[in-house]
């Protein structure tokens, strides 16, 4: 394939990047965004996105530039995503499963992030199951890392892929009401969401059993210090409540195990009381759009019917997940100097 | 004869209900006599000049984990009683959860052996409850308590089955030895990682709810009710502990109970977070067991300190390598290299006005001796006071010298510690154990460590 040139968009866009606009080494997690920051992703993930649509989506944006997915953690859709992204714009892209109980203790986590450094690797995406890891990781490495998904903590490239697949349908999401029903306790994606729709400045509603949700979300769960520590969120226990007026609808995966561990009696009851279906639905606004992070449960979290839907983005999410994490690499590799981006063009 | 005078500072002494300034004069290891002027009546000592300083009885832990044998990697005894002496300390009761672990006769004088050998302190063994710390079979009480235990406990374990609790107490009334539990209930804080509450959701990691504290604690005072022994809960961190504790003591419970320097100062927001919420962290070294929790809990524990319901503060100094801490919040190994930070980080309670410095040297010195009957012990005499004939150990302190916390200069070898870079005030100036200096620190020196 000989190189398509490089977008004037692409140029225009990181032309003039400013701190304010753009300032981070690592994607950890949304927490430390700011809304300028997430719209620069955004603005970005647009252009992306209009390469992807092409007959043959690939740039040389990021040649030379080496990526490496470290997964401590079975997955499929986040590590494709991340690796088509990379290839997309051609960067040099390897996937290593490592799996902990191989690699025992931490110390190993910090031996293998220097290693793959040592092999001038600019980026290192990491999924853990274990909260904080990429922190320990960034902590240890002056490569870039992208926070895949560590433990029940963050998921932030998930997050932004939801913001822009939101943003692309309702357009601004100030004010807009968003629920977020299932596995909050759980769920890293619920968690990073909040922080990034929260900057957006949309309402979050998030709904699901008493024993699926964390502690400490309420503010008055929180000292009168620590009250902007986390986002302003509703809680509501009545998914019937919670869907009213909805503008997004995100049902999370529901595992199998929470059933084991004695937090649900079954997962037929929990489907009873908290599945998204469309007789649910008509107490959410007539357009409103309905999304999954996946792997999905149909019959359980979500019904088929509604998955399967013409209000259902599920799918074009999985496409947006993509392009965010290509505009992510791009702001990450740093080359936002336009020369630079001439100079790649013309190899 | 050897003849130490301590001159001129401000004697203080809780258990004689002494305050004021006077000499103190030990002979040949032992308390002589404590006076105005009274050092002036020696004609040959050596001299120290105690001048706006306080001279109390050499400080006392009931929970040290000097980690020999079985992790030398992370203590040992010489370094860990150096670590106590640094911090003030003349005594330590030593924890069991070593390898092999203190369930037989054998293992306890090998600790004692090393100790003779190594320790630059008194150092009182504890025993386990159960054989292995496993929770299934007693230890051989009597036995332990014959090659010098003070206590059973089965350090940060607790013990989960209500019924071998009951008989580990009923079986320890013969020998008048008190129980110590790390009171957290196994399968409420299975996987847990820190206090169960808004930081733990906002890192994602498992907490630890306070309600397994209470639990543990009120089916132990149930316990220790039907069997009359006597049961002493340690390290507690709730205020719902407090509560149950303060209600016990009121119906003449036989229980006691201690809180550590950290529980009373530090909340769970030390884990994550660094002056600002915008960031987070996964500090490992506020990584402790039972969990930093919160202000409302700090209250509870700081208001029971000072009126006695809590008897003493005990360190659960728990030093660990630097591998074992720069890991996996999940992986790291829980706990604080707390003694050479105890004092100054208690006196934090003091400066803010919570505490007086007579109630808190008597929460280290009389305070944890009178909770286990510590001066009963062979070559105890007088433990934890100043009186004539008392062994010879003093700690002399200036509270109100500032210093900031460095760990590598640390004499334990855990550099552990959440409180890296802190400013603290109140320092342990010598540490006299039997009439000997084992630890002067100068102000220099802790100056160097800035």
């Amino acid at each position: 394939m000989t190189t398509e040139p490089i977008d004037n968009q692409l140029e225009d866009m990181s032309n003039a990047l400013s701190k304010n606009q753009w300032n981070h080494h690592n994607v950890l997690d949304l927490d430390d965004f700011s809304h300028t920051e997430i719209t620069t992703v955004l603005s970005l993930a647009d252009r992306m996105r209009e390469i992807l649509d092409r007959r043959i989506p690939r740039v040389p944006a990021l040649r030379g530039y080496t990526i490496v997915n470290l997964f401590f953690e079975p997955s499929t859709r986040t590590r494709a995503s991340f690796e088509l992204a990379g290839k997309m714009l051609g960067a040099d892209v390897i996937s290593v499963s490592a799996s902990s109980s191989s690699v025992q203790k931490g110390e190993s986590l910090i031996d293998t992030v220097r290693t793959l450094r040592a092999m001038r690797s600019d980026a290192i995406i990491i999924r853990h199951e274990m909260a904080g890891a990429p922190y320990l990781a960034a902590s240890h490495t002056d490569a870039s890392i992208i926070n895949a998904g560590d433990g029940a903590h963050a998921h932030p490239t998930q997050a932004l892929l939801d913001l822009y697949t939101m943003q692309r349908h309702v357009g601004d999401l100030k004010n807009k009401k968003v629920v977020m029903v299932g596995d909050i306790a759980h769920s890293r994606v619920a968690r990073s969401d909040l922080w990034g729709l929260s900057k957006m400045g949309a309402q979050v509603v998030l709904c699901g059993p008493p024993t699926l949700l964390p502690r400490g979300l309420g503010v008055s769960e929180r000292p009168e210090h620590a009250k902007n520590a986390l986002p302003f969120v509703q809680i509501e226990t009545d998914i019937d409540k919670a869907l009213e007026d909805a503008h997004v609808v995100m049902a999370l995966r529901l595992q199998s195990e929470r059933q084991e561990n004695g937090l649900l009696p079954s997962l037929r009851e929990y489907a009873e009381n908290y599945q998204v279906t469309s007789s649910r639905l008509v107490k959410a606004k007539s357009d409103y759009l309905l999304m999954h992070p996946g792997p999905k449960n149909e019959g359980i979290e979500i019904a088929s019917d509604v998955a399967r839907g013409d209000r259902s983005i599920i799918e074009e999410q999985v496409t947006n997940g993509v392009a965010v994490r290509m505009a992510l690499l791009y702001l990450l590799s740093g080359r936002v100097e336009p020369t630079q981006i001439n100079e790649r063009t013309t190899v | 004869m050897s003849t130490l005078a301590i001159h001129n500072g401000r004697v203080i002494d809780p258990a004689l209900g002494w305050d004021g300034i006077a000499d103190v004069v030990i002979v040949d290891g032992k308390i002589a006599r404590v006076g105005p002027n009274e050092g002036d009546m020696v004609v040959e000592a050596d001299r120290i000049d105690a001048t706006g300083l306080i001279v109390s009885p050499g400080f006392i832990d009931l929970q040290t984990h000097l980690r020999e044998p079985g992790f030398k990697h992370q203590e040992t005894i010489n370094s860990g009683t150096l670590a106590a002496a640094r911090g003030g300390f003349t005594t330590v009761c030593a924890m069991p959860g070593t390898i092999p672990p203190m369930d037989s006769r054998s293992a306890v004088e090998s600790v004692l052996r090393e100790a003779e050998e190594s320790a630059l302190i008194r150092v009182l063994p504890i025993g386990c409850i159960t054989v292995g710390r496993n929770g299934d079979r007693l230890a051989p009480a009597g036995e332990l308590k014959s090659s010098g235990v003070v206590a059973l406990t089965d350090d940060g374990k607790a013990v989960a089955d209500p019924n071998l609790m009951r008989h580990a107490l009923q079986y320890s009334t013969q020998f008048n030895i008190p129980i110590a539990q790390h009171p957290e209930d196994p399968s409420l804080v299975k996987g847990g990682q820190m206090h169960e509450g808004w930081v733990a959701t906002r890192l994602g990691l498992r907490g630890r709810p306070a309600s397994g504290e209470a639990t543990m604690v009120a089916r132990d005072i149930a316990l220790a009710e039907l069997t009359g022994a006597h049961l002493h809960v340690c390290n507690i961190s709730t205020a719902s502990s407090v509560g149950l504790i303060r209600a016990a003591k009121e119906r003449s419970v036989n229980i006691t109970t201690s809180v550590t320097p950290h529980h009373l100062n530090l909340t769970h927001e030390l884990v994550a977070f660094n002056g600002s919420y915008e960031q987070i962290n996964y500090r490992t070294n506020a990584k402790v067991e039972p969990p930093l929790r919160e202000e409302e809990d700090i209250k509870s524990l700081v208001d029971a300190l000072a009126d006695g319901v809590i008897d003493a503060i005990a360190t659960d100094h728990s030093p660990v390598s630097a591998m074992e801490k720069d890991i996996e919040f999940d992986l790291a190994t829980p706990g604080i290299s707390s003694i050479e930070t105890a004092f100054a980080l208690s006196m934090n309670l003091v400066h803010k006005g919570h505490l007086d410095i007579p109630t808190l040297i008597h929460r280290m010195t009389i305070g944890p001796v009178r909770a286990w009957n510590l001066d009963r012990q062979e070559g105890c005499n007088g433990l934890g006071t100043l009186m004539p004939g008392a062994v010879g150990d003093v700690a002399i302190i200036d509270p109100n010298l500032e210093w900031t916390v460095n760990s590598d200069l640390f004499a334990s070898l855990g550099k552990n510690t959440p409180l890296n870079g802190k400013s603290l005030k109140g320092l342990v100036i010598k540490t006299i154990f039997s009439g000997e200096i084992v630890n002067d620190s100068t102000k220099e020196q802790v100056n160097a460590s800035e």
